[in-house]
């Protein structure tokens, strides 16, 4: 068992999570609150890597992000080292291609709060934020959960923008799904069994844990 | 004091109309449609038109020709609907402290219990919004909305959950609250009794004109021998 990969895929996952809903919560309130005709753009730009092939979206941020572009190498010189091929690399790829999955499942469960209550919030003299912070996030809380639940999983099993933008350094940017992919292109399917079950195992613990804590936390109202 | 021109547009309503309600109560009068809602939602803000000047006490709070849109929460107006919209997740207490923002601290608890009692329902202070009844439910929206001390008080049908002497009641103790606070109040109804009960100057509103203002027996009785001519 490739225990250092099992800890770079856990590490990678959590930290694209956090980034995620950091960034997709203000998101998802923009969209739901807006009305320039701008954010339907912004939208479609958000739900892109739902139907881009992963090696493609991988493609284009190992070119991005290499000394390809100015950008690249604007970035390069101020890190003092390529993002591509690196875990900082591997997190930019990861909150890109998971970001529709935090963000629909908030827009959805941001859009679900009824429309006389946000008056109602308005009136009474709240900003949009704490509209946000007093209405949206805790009449939402399952979105909440499932944009995490759903952003985690997806960055656990991602396997096409890793390989493409960070190859496959130990310690660095090898995650489990690389880890499997070697073991099958070695006939080792054993270990493959093994570490595909981890993955497995993984998946259904965490949605077990988050699901049960959203639904104890935040099944009711009352 | 209200200023009003207004010209909006949704879907296939058009409500246009130009007039100033100087009264300390205004009971907006008119069958369901024909844009009492609507009005109440521009003044608060909840929409804009698509041109119009609205301005309260000589601050205009929408100018379209001069780009002005106040946003709700500057406008120092609260408005109560039929639909209480409590929030569901708070407390009674949480509720009514809501928009009390710039109020300091200490001194909400006791704006809160001041608004429970002004509306009879401090008993309910323990419950949860969901577990209350119509009317129960709008008497706290109802403290909620006055809470803050607006300057204009939006009433749509807030008392249609209460009964006959429950809503004279209340509306006899708002009617007190207004007075001795200086907020102007502005009521739309369907229900000639609740604008005769105001003893209100009534603008009487259709298909989104107003084709009436002056005080509530003479618009009302104008109204009715109109629809008794009308009936034969």
């Amino acid at each position: 068992m490739d225990w250092q990969a099992l800890a770079l895929t856990l590490k990678l996952a959590a930290v694209t999570t956090a980034i995620l809903l950091a960034v997709s919560v203000p998101l998802a309130a923009l969209l739901v609150l807006g009305r320039s005709r701008l954010l339907a753009g912004v939208e479609a730009l958000a739900a892109l890597p739902l139907v881009l092939p992963p090696t493609v979206l991988g493609f284009f941020l190992l070119v991005m992000l290499g000394p390809r572009t100015s950008f690249g190498r604007a970035l390069t010189t101020f890190l003092g080292h390529p993002l591509a091929f690196s875990f900082a690399g591997l997190v930019v790829g990861s909150v890109i291609y998971s970001l529709p999955f935090a963000v629909q499942p908030l827009v959805a469960g941001f859009a679900a709060v009824d429309q006389p209550l946000i008056d109602a919030a308005r009136l009474l003299g709240a900003s949009p934020v704490r509209v946000v912070l007093s209405l949206f996030l805790p009449l939402a809380r399952r979105s909440l959960v499932a944009a995490a639940v759903l952003s985690f999983l997806h960055t656990v099993g991602e396997f096409g923008v890793v390989l493409m933008l960070g190859g496959d350094i130990p310690g660095a940017t090898r995650t489990l799904s690389i880890v499997l992919y070697n073991q099958v292109e070695n006939f080792d399917y054993s270990a493959a069994g093994r570490t595909a079950a981890i993955l497995l195992a993984l998946s259904l613990l965490a949605l077990a844990v988050i699901y049960n804590g959203g639904r104890s936390s935040g099944g009711s109202l009352d | 004091m209200i200023d009003l021109t207004l010209d909006a547009r949704r879907g296939s309503f058009h409500l246009q109309l130009a007039c100033r309600f100087a009264a300390e109560w205004t009971v907006i009068f008119g069958p369901s449609g024909s844009g009492k809602t609507t009005l109440l939602r521009l003044l608060a803000g909840l929409d804009r038109p698509q041109v119009g000047r609205i301005v309260l006490d000589g601050r205009p709070l929408t100018d379209s020709p001069s780009r002005i849109f106040l946003r709700p929460g500057s406008r120092c107006i609260a408005m109560v609907s039929q639909q209480p919209s409590l929030f569901p997740h708070l407390g009674i207490a949480a509720n009514v402290a809501y928009g009390l923002g710039s109020l300091d601290r200490k001194s909400r608890p006791a704006r809160v219990e001041e608004m429970l009692d002004l509306v009879d329902a401090r008993h309910l202070v323990d419950r949860r919004p969901l577990h209350l009844s119509g009317g129960e439910a709008q008497r706290v929206a109802l403290a909620r909305a006055l809470a803050p001390r607006p300057r204009l008080l939006l009433l749509d049908e807030p008392f249609s959950a209460l009964d006959g002497a429950a809503s004279d009641a209340l509306l006899a103790r708002l009617q007190a609250w207004t007075a001795a606070n200086g907020t102007q109040t502005v009521l739309a109804t369907h229900d000639a009794t609740d604008a005769l009960a105001t003893g209100a100057e009534v603008a009487l509103l259709k298909e989104g004109r107003l084709t009436a203002l002056g005080p509530a027996t003479e618009v009302l009785a104008a109204e009715r021998g109109r629809l008794q001519t009308r009936l034969g």
